[in-house]
C-alpha cells in the first residue's frame, strides 16, 4: 500500500505537472524552431508573441463571460482561442512586413535579425502591458478539476490524493494534436514540403519556383498559432501575467537548442527534457522516500536537490552541458 | 569629433536645462547622474559588441554583481552572524571549491572507464558534505535578528572602493562565464549569457545569508555628505545665504552635484582608457577579428582568447557601473533587476549611439535614459490625447491612463527598430 501511495504522490507532484509544463515548453520551442529553420535567427520576441496571443484570447474570454456564454465544463478561453490565434497571426505578419522583410532582402546576418527581434520584443511587450496592464489575471473557469484529490482519496482509500486539472488534460491533448498536425503539414502537404526545401537550400528552392515570401509568411503563421496555443495553455494552467513570458523565454530557447535547433522532434523532446529536469531536481523527496523505506529510516531533511528558486538555473545548466558535450543538440541532422 | 556630433551633445544639454527650468533642477540632476551611469554601462557593452562583435545578453547579471560588491564592501559587518555561522559558511564553500577542483583533477588524471563513476562519487560526497554544513550555517545566520540583519553584512569599508572591487568581481564572473560560453555561435552566446544573468539574479535574490535577498539592503554609506549634515554646516549655510538660496533645497542639489562630479570622473577615466585601447594596435586587431575572423586567425591571432579578453573588460566596466548605481541609490533591491531594463535597454543605447564608437555609447546612454524617464509624462500626454473623445471616468480611459507608463517600452522598441532600419551605424558612426 505504501508503494502505491508513493507512486500516486509522485504522479501528483512530479509526473502530471512536469508533463503539462513540458507540453507548454514544447509548443513554444516548436515556434522558435519553425522561425529558426526558415529565417535562421533566434527570435527573442517569441515569448512576447505568446503573451500577445494569450492576451487577445483573454479579452474575448472576458467578453464571452460577460455575455453569459460558456463552454460548459471546459474553460471559456477555448472558445476565444481562434480569435487570439487570428490576432497573433495578424501581429506576426505585420512585423514580418514592416520589419523583417527588409533584412531578408538584404540577407542580413543572423545577429542583426536577433537584435531587430529585440526591438520587436520591446514594442510587443509595451503594447501588451499598455492594453492589459502589468497585473496578474485569472484565465481559467469552468470545471477546474477532472479528478479531485479528496474524491480520489475517498474512492481508492489511499492516503495520497491525485488531482488532475482540466487545464492539464487540455494542454496535453492540444499539444499532441498540434504536434501531429504540424508534422502532417511539414511532411505530407505541398506548402510544408516547400518549407522544408526552402530551409534546406534557399537558392535551389527559389530556382524550383518556390515563392520565398509565401514560405516565410507560412512560417510566421505557424509560429503565431503555436505561440498563442502555448501562451494560452500556460495562462490556463497557471495564470496570465505579462512579466512571466519574459522569464519563459529562457526555458523555451533551452528546449529548442537542447533538442537540436531546427529539429521539430528535437523541440518536443527538449521541452520535456527541460520540464522533467526542472521538476525532478526541485521536488522535495522526503514524503516519497518515507513511504518506500522502513519507518526507522525515514529521512530528516527535505531531500530536495535544489531550491525551487533555481528552476531557471536548471534549464540553463542543461543548455550549457548540451552545448559543450554535444553542440548539435540531442537530435542531429539537417535543419527541419 | 565632428561639428554635427558635438551638436547632439549640446542638444542633450539644452533638453536637460529645459527639464531643469520646466520641472525642477533636482529632476534634471537626477536624470543626469543616471545618464552617466547608463553611459558607462553602454561603454562596457560597446567594448564587447562594437570592438569585438560579441552579443552579450547578460549585462544585467554583471551590473548586479557590481551592485552586490557595493553591499559586500560597504555594509556594516554583522558580528553575531559571523560568529554564529561564519565558520560553517567558509568551511562549506571551501568544500565546494575542493569538490570542483577534484572533479577537474579526476577529469584530467584518469583515463580509464572508471572516470565517470569516480566523478559521480566525488560529486555525491562533496554535495553531501556541503549541504549539511551549508544549510546549518545559513539557518544560524538568517535567524539572528532577521528584521534588521539576517545576513553576514559587508566589510564596512568606504563604498567608493566597491567601484573597483565591483569591476573586479564582474571581471572574475566574466572570466568563468566566458571560458564556458565564448566558443559558441553568436546567437547561442546571447542565449547562454541571458541564462547566466538570470542565475546571478536568482542567487542574489534568494541567498539571504549573503544579500538579505528580497528584504533589500538599505542605508548603505555614502561617499558624499548627507543633506541633514550640510544644512548644519557653517560654510554651506553661508554659501546659501550669499547666493540667496534656500539651504534645504540647495543641499539636495549639492549632494547630487557631488555624485555628478564623482561619476563624471569615473566616466572620463574609463573613456580615456577605451579611446586609447580602440586607437592602439590592440583595438585595430579586435576590429580585424570582428570583421574577418578567418583572416585574423590566419595572421596568427588567437581569436578565442582575444574574445575572452574583451568580454572580461566589457563586463568589468558594467560591474563598475552596477556598483555606482547601488551607491547612488544607497540600497540594493534584487527584485528590481529585469532583463528589459538592465540588458536590452543598454543595447538600445549602444545601437542608437553607434556601435564601435565610444562617444556614441555615451550619447546613446544619455539620450535613452533621458527618454526612458521623460517618456512617462509624455505617455500620459499622448494617452490623454488619444482618450480625449471619452468623457472623464470612462472605464477605458481610466484603464489606459493607468497603464500609460508602459508606452515607454513601445517608444524604446520603435527607436531600436528605426535606428536598425534607417541608420544602422547609429548617431555617431564608427571611424
Amino acid at each position: 500500500m505504501d508503494f502505491v501511495n508513493a507512486i500516486v504522490l509522485f504522479c501528483n507532484f512530479v509526473l502530471v505537472p512536469a508533463t503539462t509544463y513540458g507540453a507548454q515548453l514544447a509548443l513554444g520551442a516548436l515556434g522558435i524552431t519553425v522561425i529558426y529553420s526558415i529565417l535562421r535567427f533566434a527570435n527573442f520576441a517569441h515569448s512576447e508573441l505568446m503573451s500577445w496571443g494569450a492576451m487577445l484570447t483573454l479579452f474575448l474570454t472576458w467578453y464571452l463571460q460577460s455575455m453569459g456564454i460558456s463552454a460548459g465544463p471546459l474553460p471559456t478561453a477555448l472558445l476565444a482561442l481562434p480569435v487570439g490565434i487570428f490576432g497573433a497571426i495578424a501581429m506576426a505578419l505585420t512585423t514580418e512586413k514592416l520589419v523583417y522583410r527588409f533584412y531578408r532582402r538584404q540577407r542580413a546576418s543572423s545577429i542583426t535579425f536577433a537584435i531587430v527581434s529585440v526591438g520587436v520584443m520591446f514594442v510587443m511587450a509595451g503594447l501588451t502591458r499598455f492594453m492589459i496592464g502589468p497585473d496578474e489575471q485569472v484565465m481559467v473557469d469552468g470545471q477546474r478539476f477532472l479528478i479531485k484529490a479528496i474524491e480520489f482519496k475517498r474512492k481508492t482509500g489511499l492516503q495520497e490524493g491525485l488531482a488532475i486539472k482540466t487545464s492539464q488534460v487540455i494542454t496535453i491533448v492540444v499539444a499532441v494534436t498540434m504536434a501531429g498536425a504540424l508534422f502532417w503539414f511539414l511532411y505530407r502537404t505541398r506548402p510544408g514540403k516547400a518549407m522544408r526545401a526552402f530551409s534546406d537550400n534557399q537558392d535551389l528552392a527559389l530556382l524550383s519556383g518556390i515563392k520565398p515570401d509565401r514560405v516565410v509568411a507560412i512560417a510566421w503563421i505557424l509560429a503565431a498559432i503555436l505561440a498563442t496555443l502555448s501562451g494560452t495553455l500556460y495562462g490556463l494552467d497557471k495564470s496570465y501575467k505579462p512579466f512571466v513570458f519574459m522569464q519563459l523565454l529562457l526555458p523555451i530557447f533551452a528546449s529548442a537548442i537542447v533538442g537540436g535547433i531546427g529539429q521539430p522532434v528535437g523541440a518536443i523532446l527538449g521541452g520535456f527534457v527541460i520540464a522533467y529536469s526542472e521538476v525532478l531536481l526541485t521536488y522535495a523527496y522526503k514524503r516519497f522516500v518515507t513511504y518506500l523505506v522502513p519507518r526507522d529510516w525515514a529521512p530528516e531533511g527535505l531531500l530536495q536537490l535544489l531550491s525551487t528558486n533555481y528552476k531557471f538555473a536548471i534549464s540553463f545548466i542543461i543548455l550549457v552541458v548540451v552545448l559543450l558535450i554535444r553542440p548539435t543538440g540531442i537530435i542531429r541532422g539537417k535543419v527541419l | 569629433m565632428k561639428q554635427k556630433e558635438l551638436l547632439y551633445f549640446i542638444a542633450f544639454v539644452i533638453f536637460l536645462i529645459g527639464v531643469g527650468l520646466l520641472q525642477s533642477w533636482n529632476v534634471a540632476f537626477g536624470i543626469l547622474n543616471m545618464c552617466l551611469i547608463s553611459a558607462i554601462m553602454a561603454l562596457g557593452v560597446n567594448i564587447q559588441w562594437g570592438y569585438a562583435g560579441l552579443f552579450n545578453a547578460g549585462i544585467m547579471g554583471f551590473v548586479a554583481l557590481g551592485g552586490l560588491s557595493a553591499v559586500l564592501v560597504s555594509a556594516e559587518p554583522v558580528g553575531e552572524a559571523w560568529s554564529n555561522g561564519g565558520i560553517g559558511i567558509v568551511a562549506s564553500l571551501t568544500i565546494l571549491v575542493i569538490t570542483i577542483a577534484m572533479i577537474f583533477y579526476v577529469q584530467k588524471m584518469f583515463a580509464s572507464p572508471l572516470r565517470l563513476w569516480i566523478i559521480i562519487m566525488v560529486i555525491l560526497l562533496g554535495y553531501w558534505l556541503f549541504q549539511g554544513l551549508f544549510s546549518a550555517a545559513v539557518e544560524q545566520i538568517e535567524s539572528f535578528n532577521p528584521a534588521f540583519a539576517g545576513y553576514l553584512g559587508g566589510l564596512g569599508l568606504p563604498i567608493t572602493l566597491s567601484w573597483i572591487i565591483g569591476g573586479l568581481v564582474a571581471a572574475g564572473g566574466a572570466w568563468l562565464i566566458g571560458r564556458i560560453s565564448l566558443g559558441l555561435r553568436a546567437d547561442y552566446l546571447a542565449i547562454a549569457t541571458l541564462g547566466i544573468s538570470e542565475i546571478i539574479i536568482a542567487i542574489i535574490k534568494y541567498e539571504e545569508w549573503l544579500t538579505r535577498g528580497v528584504k533589500n539592503v538599505t542605508g548603505l554609506p555614502r561617499p558624499v555628505p548627507y543633506e541633514i549634515n550640510l544644512v548644519e554646516t557653517h560654510w554651506f549655510v553661508d554659501l546659501a545665504e550669499t547666493i540667496n538660496a534656500n539651504p534645504i533645497a540647495m543641499a539636495s542639489l549639492f549632494v547630487k552635484f557631488c555624485y555628478f562630479g564623482l561619476f563624471l570622473g569615473v566616466l572620463a577615466i574609463l573613456m580615456w582608457f577605451s579611446e586609447r585601447a580602440l586607437k592602439s594596435p590592440w583595438g585595430r586587431m579586435m576590429r580585424a577579428i570582428r570583421d574577418n575572423r578567418d583572416a585574423a586567425s590566419a595572421m596568427g591571432k588567437d581569436i578565442t582568447s582575444r574574445h575572452l579578453q574583451t568580454f572580461i573588460l566589457g563586463c568589468a566596466v558594467c560591474g563598475i557601473a552596477g556598483a555606482m548605481l547601488v551607491t547612488l541609490d544607497g540600497q540594493l533591491v534584487p527584485g528590481s533587476y529585469t532583463p528589459l531594463r538592465y540588458t536590452f535597454l543598454i543595447w538600445v543605447m549602444v545601437i542608437l549611439g553607434g556601435s564601435g564608437n565610444n562617444w556614441g555609447s555615451i550619447l546613446g546612454g544619455c539620450i535613452i535614459w533621458f527618454l526612458w524617464i521623460q517618456a512617462e509624462p509624455l505617455g500620459y500626454v499622448l494617452v490623454g490625447f488619444i482618450t480625449f473623445p471619452f468623457e472623464d471616468n470612462h472605464w477605458l480611459k481610466n484603464h489606459l491612463v493607468e497603464n500609460a507608463a508602459q508606452t515607454r517600452l513601445i517608444l524604446m522598441g520603435a527607436i531600436l527598430l528605426m535606428v536598425m532600419r534607417f541608420a544602422p551605424k547609429g548617431l555617431i558612426p564608427e571611424r
